[in-house]
């Protein structure tokens, strides 16, 4: 069995992080061929080829897939798909805008977010925001799946696989990238943090999220947010975790100030420890804490801050 | 401009989802079933830009059993023009596969020539995020996936995604398939003589044997279980506490 791998790559760069967690995950379908699509990819074709359970890695270097744009990309991975049984991204926005294109275009159904590989034709995937995890078995002849990285270990980068180039497919020229706004930060992302410092609504502002901020960087910890503090424009919109924005699975999840609707547990009920700060003691963010703090957001979290020096 | 608005009936967000005690999926019978709150983003956008005279006609569409039905009626209230319903199975329990759906969506496209697609990113009772950009690729449409913010300009538009990243802006040609996302805009509610008027708006039944389209599904469903549960732990009595047991016991500070 053959597995081919879109790789995850922003600006040129490869996320190893998670690249190499689906690589985790497909390795136990059979070898893995990595294909890197990006205008200039040694770079990320180079670094790809470091993760332990690559057997090749695919370089194809076009202007066209500078930007993630669907279409090339989904035309680049049918035009070399016949080799493969097995097509696989992580399931970032890239992976999940490219990959059911790619299963229409080869009349397969797309199998999103799988959680657990059974068999080579049977998936574990959470449905319903995660309150319910279906098993299907696929009979397509390709699968065609994205992975949901946050259940799966970064590959090490200790491997040595061959980079050949590939030629592009051509652009059917039907959209075209104007601009990213991508902000810049010195914290770990979202999705591989070990530590996330969350706010909710009852954070009140933008002004106010700088405490929240604070604690993050004292920990070292990435910034997450409920839906509702990104709608009230307290924290931008990559920062949200949910059934609609991340799923996130950090050592220590701190929710502060969230009620814990079912969407917003459906990005962080894995993470190892959770701990929620709440004035609420009814709010069901509760029920699914390690450790629980029924305060006032605006005195725990200064006094958490004094408290780590 | 003509746009097409698929929307599908699901279990409504609010209501706690049960698993069938024999694995054998979610328990659908008598719960409350909505409008996806994707696909009501959706066919508000579809209405704002009728409002601007960008847009001339909506058509909501809707795959699934006779009681879509309902969820068509609240398309036509919140202001869609008329509705085309594929009645596509009869046990609300059977779920029809993005690929059936996008198919089926295809085949009513090219009857109806739309100049836009507005879909939901995903369907929150499948979660699978496929039928936009599926049917883009069946179409050979251009996709914008996820967006955020919409504007028609001719025979292109801009569209805003939110990415992983943060914002991206792309520009498509039309006719285009675009998804929408939550930030996109507030949904209105239908008025009581908007709900009145919704009844007399057309309706049309079909069936997939009417576009020749196979919706038989590709994957089996071979168990439904409970996801593995979280307890509740402690309540720490201060801040004091909370850090001792995170440095002592759980070892994460
Ligand atoms: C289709 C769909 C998808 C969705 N996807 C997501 C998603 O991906 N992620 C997500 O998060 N949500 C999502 N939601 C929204 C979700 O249903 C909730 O509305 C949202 O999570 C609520 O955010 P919140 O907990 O910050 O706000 P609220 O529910 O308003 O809770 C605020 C909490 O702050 C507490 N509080 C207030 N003041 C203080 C204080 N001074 N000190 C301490 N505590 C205080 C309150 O007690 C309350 O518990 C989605 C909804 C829909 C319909
Ligand atoms: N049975 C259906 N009837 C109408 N529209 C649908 C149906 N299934 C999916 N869609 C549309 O496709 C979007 C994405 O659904 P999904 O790919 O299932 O997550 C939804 O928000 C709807 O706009």
């Amino acid at each position: 069995m053959a597995v081919l791998l879109l790789a995850e790559i922003n600006g040129g760069e490869l996320s190893a992080d998670q690249t190499g967690k689906a690589v985790t995950a497909a390795k136990s379908l059979g070898d893995v061929t990595v294909l890197c699509a990006s205008a200039g990819c040694a770079d990320a074709a180079a670094a790809a080829a470091k993760l332990d359970g690559v057997a090749a890695v695919l370089c194809a270097d076009d202007a066209a897939y500078g930007n993630g744009l669907a279409e090339p990309i989904a035309d680049l991975i049918v035009s070399l798909a016949g080799d493969f049984d097995h097509i696989v991204a992580p399931a970032t926005s890239n992976g999940k805008n490219i990959l059911p294109r790619v299963a229409a275009l080869l009349d397969v159904m797309v199998i999103s977010d799988v959680t657990g590989i059974v068999s080579a034709d049977t998936f574990e995937r959470p449905i319903y925001a995660g309150n319910a995890v279906q098993t299907v078995q696929s009979a397509d002849a390709k699968k065609v799946i994205s992975i949901r990285t946050s259940g799966f270990d970064a590959a090490a980068e200790t491997g040595s696989a061959s980079v050949t180039s590939v030629d592009a497919a051509g652009d059917p020229g039907l959209s075209s990238w104007v601009e990213d706004k991508v902000q810049a930060s010195d914290r770990p992302e979202l999705t591989s943090a070990k530590v996330i410092v969350s706010g909710g609504r009852g954070v009140g502002s933008e002004e106010n999220f700088a405490i929240i901020e604070q604690l993050a960087d004292k920990l070292g910890a990435a910034v997450g947010a409920s839906r509702a503090a990104v709608d009230s424009g307290f924290a931008p919109n990559d920062w949200q975790v949910g059934q609609t924005g991340k799923v996130v699975a950090p050592e220590l999840y701190i929710a502060i100030g969230i009620s814990g609707a079912i969407q917003h547990l459906a990005g962080m009920k894995d993470s190892k420890v959770i701990v929620a700060i709440n004035k609420d003691e009814e709010a069901p963010i509760f029920q699914v804490a390690d450790y629980g703090l029924v305060a006032d957001l605006f005195d725990a979290v200064p006094a958490l801050n004094d408290a780590l020096g | 401009m003509k746009v097409l608005v698929p929307v599908k009936r699901v279990i409504d967000y609010n209501v706690k989802v049960r698993v069938k005690a024999d694995g054998g999926g979610v328990d659908l019978a008598n719960v409350k079933m909505s409008m996806n709150p994707f696909d009501e983003i959706a066919v508000e956008e579809a209405i704002r830009l009728k409002e601007a005279g960008v847009v001339s006609e909506i058509v909501a569409v809707s795959i699934g059993v006779k009681q879509n039905q309902e969820t068509l009626r609240t398309a036509l209230a919140m202001g869609a023009d008329r509705a085309i319903l594929v009645i596509a199975a009869e046990d609300v329990h059977t779920d029809i596969e993005p690929l059936a759906v996008a198919k089926l969506l295809k085949a009513i496209a090219e009857e109806e020539e739309p100049g836009l697609i507005l879909l939901g990113k995903q369907a929150i009772d499948n979660d699978m995020n496929a039928t936009g950009q599926m049917l883009s690729a069946l179409l050979g449409w251009s996709q914008a996936t996820f967006a955020s913010e919409l504007a028609v300009e001719g025979d292109s538009a801009t569209v805003t995604r939110e990415v992983d990243g943060g914002l991206q802006t792309i520009k498509v040609t039309m006719p285009a398939i675009v998804t929408v996302d939550l930030r996109l805009n507030e949904p209105r509610y239908a008025s009581l003589p908007n709900i009145m008027k919704a009844k007399r708006k057309p309706l049309d039944e079909k069936t997939p044997a009417d576009y020749g389209v196979d919706v038989a599904p590709r994957l089996t469903i071979t168990k439904t279980a409970e996801p593995s549960g979280r307890a509740a732990g402690v309540i720490v009595a201060d801040v004091a506490e909370l850090v001792a047991k995170l440095k002592d016991e759980a070892g994460v500070i």
